[in-house]
């Protein structure tokens, strides 16, 4: 194991901090490019995705993010641009216990669910406005903290298999308690809600169409989830560059010689595992809010885990940028996978396993066979091969 | 001399676990419904056994976890289901002979598949990752997606039923309490397996080869066995007796889908967990736990039911943190 | 040193890596048939690195490795174990939950035990005798020592690799187990041990190789060295030479 993951990193001297050497400048114009540059590689915390095509690439990404209610209009499209704004930062919270500390758990869609009911359950109860939203929001990161500290503590002591299984057992559990706790959850059928107002379709920010589109509450909801998943996302930029992150991605190569210098491995896990619980809250709580709902199906499935297994390997582990490459790949396939696949069942209708194996319900099991492949030949997923190869 | 005490009385505490359940339930349930409830247990407990075995005899020895043993179950339920339809005739007829003669076909045909599909599984797939878990992990689980929406493409996305043989429906009556036929056939075929299994672990050559490895992998090589050959064999049998349990668990569901493995999977963890991870002997007695408790909460306290395997097995970590019958680290 | 066609085993130039880290620097050695060699040095020299190496339970990275003239570097374990190379490893590799009967029994071939064989282990080890149906793992310490012995001995050996067996033991089991292996000796079985005590070095070893830091850094009779004492201070410390 290890081929195409990330080389292990200097760890640093027990305090010891890095900082990014100032850059130096020749003239006025040459210091101003010089702030813009460094004000840059602030933000990125000094790790961009890659040389010229990479970055360029990620900037059309973040254009067409930026101006996705622009560029493509429709109560649709915007809301596959929020699902994946949402499951960039699921899956970037997930990398960093997968890609970076090498821990695999199957409770994150637990804690996603966590925040989304936070959210959800106020709402629900008749409080409505921003106060609900963030006390909820918090409630949920709060309570996805706590119980991944717990677990983590508990278990992150035995062999990774051995915690995978019980993060299974403990996600189903949470399932269960979901779909029976009815007065709490509403059960199976989830909770439906009213969101604060500016984030209601019938609310208009401006009288006039922008641009052509009418700034609504959707557009509006867009923008929210956007700007959140944006600061939630460079936020754990900074964390996997930071002391703490290099110890993390040192863990992942050999916890053993890691506790031998003197850093409890089982902090440095439950710390990264709690962090990314609330990380994962976080983004549950905007799920609840773009869906005005939520349920079981909507943030408990198992299914949901897989999709984020999808991702992170496709995308890439281990890199951050990869989640974003991932979730997007993979929810657009959801949705037009599907219609690829019509086509090609349309066209061998004649034979019934030609025309079974191409059936658009089976978007699952081509994703699946991909998953696998690139497991076995690119386990470094495709931003990580984009990223090496140049 | 009290120390000796203790010591024994540590040792053998694991082993009263079940029995304790047992006898507690029976006040709680009352005689008749625990007669039924007992057997529906220990029923439901030899066909997790099935399918529980051969995932801890695989993890023991080469210490690969296969997130994919659930397709396994399915397999062999969409097998039984292929092989039953031209033995209709037999199934139908009342006669206990043709029942059992189909019903050991069936379950032939799904070990066979489970088995074959097992050996070109641990080839192609587990060979790559061994002493990897990571990667284990993943790639076994994205096999179980695919190997799943393959059996729709195979069979369909529908439901598909899954009736019991004639003479094999209905309830045989013991006093009072009630027993579902089937159930006996299941108790009666696991507990065969279970005892054709303690016989070749205890009674051969390879048997003793398998026990050893788990305690110890490199000795084993060292003493001139190719373990990786035993492993083979051992990830076969374990995928057929897969096989097997997902045969039984299909016609006690009566309803097959696609999902029959992962629902049942769960379980499966929870009584490796419990019994100790590489413990055949641990595996067997949580079975029977997570059965019995099962049927017991399901009685007593439906709305519990669900969760409370999980509930069993949060107890039993914090008594014995590495399971009830943990075998030696390597 | 001697006479090539003497040579049961010998290594080449074996380097070694554990992971990342480098542990046997080019070593050389020379055993020869129906000899014992001692391997000794302090603890982390890179002993039981060389005994793993040779067992192939780890690849060496380079150098080669000869077995009565076959090279073996980089065969699979049983298959060297195969060729009749035992190996009792320093943490002794019993199988706890097994009878002491089935221990044994793994270490015979498929007919499994022949009587003379048999006799002739509990001849050397009689405590295994009373213990015979008991689990491995209820056995001391030093019983699981001659266990670990008896096993590699059953049937016969043309290499015995043995690492530390006197570790940890009681004066009179250490001298139980000498007397055992000396008995082996006087069957002319070739082996290459590794041991602490230099006392029992002394008794049991034909030829020497001291290890230091992955590298052979002396190698010649045990008697020779056994005369010198200066040569054994430099070489092994005064932890070794005062060793019981």
């Amino acid at each position: 194991m290890g081929s195409g993951l990330q080389q292990s990193p200097a760890i640093p001297a027990a305090e010891a901090a890095t900082t990014p050497a100032p850059p130096t400048a020749a003239s006025a114009a040459g210091e101003s490019r010089a702030r813009v540059r460094s004000w840059w590689s602030w933000i990125l915390s000094d790790d961009p995705p890659g040389r010229l095509l990479l970055n360029a690439i990620m900037l059309l990404i973040f254009a067409a993010f930026l101006f996705a209610p622009f560029l493509f209009p429709g109560t649709k499209a915007l809301g596959v641009a929020s699902r994946i704004c949402i499951f960039v930062i699921l899956v970037a919270s997930y990398d960093l216990m997968l890609g970076y500390t090498g821990i695999v758990s199957f409770a994150h869609t637990m804690f996603f669910g966590i925040g989304a009911y936070g959210v959800a359950i106020l709402l629900a109860s008749g409080w409505t406005g921003w106060g609900a939203v963030i006390l909820g929001a918090a409630a949920g990161a709060a309570v996805s903290l706590v119980l991944a500290a717990a677990i983590g503590l508990l278990s992150l002591r035995l062999r990774t298999i051995f915690f995978s299984m019980i993060t299974l057992a403990v996600a189903s559990f949470a399932q269960i308690v979901a779909e029976q706790w009815r007065s709490l959850t509403g059960g199976e059928d989830g909770l439906t809600f009213s969101v604060p107002a500016i984030l209601k379709p019938g609310f208009r920010l401006f009288a006039e169409p922008v641009l052509g589109v009418t700034v609504n509450g959707r557009v509006i909801t867009y923008y929210l989830t956007f700007a959140v998943s944006l600061v939630l996302f460079l936020f754990m930029v900074r964390i996997v560059n930071s002391p703490f992150g290099r110890v993390l991605q040192a863990i992942r190569e050999n916890e053993f010689r890691v506790e031998a210098m003197g850093y409890r491995v089982v902090a440095y896990r439950t710390m990264v595992s709690a962090l990314s619980a609330a990380m994962a809250a976080f983004a549950g709580a905007l799920m609840a809010l773009v869906l005005g709902y939520n349920g079981p199906d909507a943030t408990l499935s198992f299914s949901l885990m897989i999709d984020i297994l999808l991702m992170i390997v496709i995308g890439g582990m281990g890199t951050m940028y990869g989640a974003i490459v991932g979730a997007i790949l993979v929810v657009l396939a959801e949705y037009y996978l599907q219609n690829v696949l019509g086509a090609i069942n349309g066209a061998v209708a004649g034979a019934p396993l030609l025309s079974a194996l191409f059936h658009p319900d089976r978007w699952l099991l081509w994703l699946g066979i991909l998953f696998v492949l690139i497991v076995t030949f690119f386990p470094q997923g495709l931003f990580g091969w984009l990223r090496h190869r140049r | 001399m009290s120390k000796q005490w203790l010591d024994r009385l540590r040792r053998a505490a694991p082993y009263a676990v079940t029995p304790l359940l047992v006898v507690a339930a029976l006040p709680a349930i009352g005689p008749a419904p625990w007669v039924t409830l007992t057997v529906a247990g220990l029923t439901m407990g030899m066909m997790l056994f099935l399918v529980a075995s051969g995932l801890t005899l695989i993890f023991g020895l080469m210490e690969v976890l296969n997130f994919a043993h659930a397709a396994f179950v399915t397999l062999g339920a969409y097998v039984t289901i292929s092989v039953l339809r031209p033995l209709a005739g037999w199934t139908a007829q009342p006669s206990l002979v043709l029942n059992l003669a189909a019903l050991l076909i069936a379950l032939a045909a799904a070990a066979a598949a489970s088995g074959t599909l097992g050996f070109v599984f641990e080839r192609v797939i587990i060979r790559q990752v061994y002493g990897a878990p990571l990667r284990q992990i993943l790639i076994t689980i994205g096999a179980l997606t695919v190997i799943e929406q393959l059996v729709i493409v195979l069979w369909g996305a529908e439901a598909i039923p899954l009736p019991k043989p004639a003479s094999l429906r209905g309830s045989v009556f013991l006093g009072t309490s009630s027993i579902e036929t089937y159930r006996l056939f299941a108790l009666f075929v696991g507990l065969a397996v279970a005892v054709a299994m303690h016989l070749v672990l205890t009674r051969t050559r390879i048997g003793l080869v398998v026990r050893a490895g788990v305690e110890d992998r490199e000795m084993v090589q060292a003493l001139g066995y190719r373990i990786r050959r035993v492993f083979v064999g051992v990830f076969v049998a374990g995928t057929a007796l897969a096989g097997m349990g997902g045969m039984m668990w299909g016609q006690y569901q009566t309803l097959v889908t696609s999902q029959i493995g992962d629902g049942m999977i769960i379980l499966v963890f929870i009584i490796l967990i419990i019994g100790g991870l590489g413990s055949v002997g641990g595996c067997f007695i949580g079975a029977i736990l997570v059965g019995l408790t099962s049927n017991y909460v399901g009685f007593l306290a439906p709305k519990l039911a669900l969760g409370s395997n999980i509930l069993l097995m949060a107890l039993i970590l914090l008594w014995r943190p590495r399971g009830l019958f943990p075998i030696a680290e390597h | 040193m001697t006479n090539g066609d003497q040579a049961l085993l010998r290594l080449d130039g074996v380097h070694t890596d554990i992971g990342r880290y480098q542990i046997l620097y080019g070593v050389d050695l020379l055993v020869r048939r129906g000899q014992v060699t001692m391997l000794l040095g302090r603890n982390g020299a890179g002993k039981t690195t060389t005994l793993r190496t040779i067992m192939g339970l780890w690849k060496p990275r380079q150098g080669g490795i000869a077995f009565d003239g076959r090279s073996i570097g980089g065969m699979d374990t049983p298959e060297i174990a195969r060729l009749g190379i035992a190996y009792v490893p320093e943490n002794m590799g019993i199988f706890g939950k097994l009878t002491v009967r089935e221990n044994m029994l793994l270490a015979t071939g498929g007919q499994g035990f022949v009587e003379e064989q048999l006799d002739r282990v509990l001849a050397f080890f009689p405590a295994l005798k009373l213990k015979w149906d008991s689990p491995a793992g209820s056995l001391s310490g030093g019983q699981k020592q001659m266990l670990a012995v008896g096993r590699a001995i059953i049937e016969p050996r043309r290499l015995l690799l043995v690492d530390e067996p006197t570790k940890g033991l009681s004066p009179a089991m250490v001298d139980q187990l000498v007397a055992a292996l000396l008995g082996l000796k006087s069957e002319h079985t070739t082996i290459l041990l590794v041991e602490q005590n230099f006392r029992v070095a002394l008794a049991m070893g034909d030829d020497v190789a001291v290890m230091d830091q992955g590298r052979i850094v002396h190698s010649g009779s045990m008697a020779a060295l056994g005369a010198d004492e200066r040569l054994q201070q430099h070489l092994l410390g005064l932890s070794m030479a005062a060793g019981t």
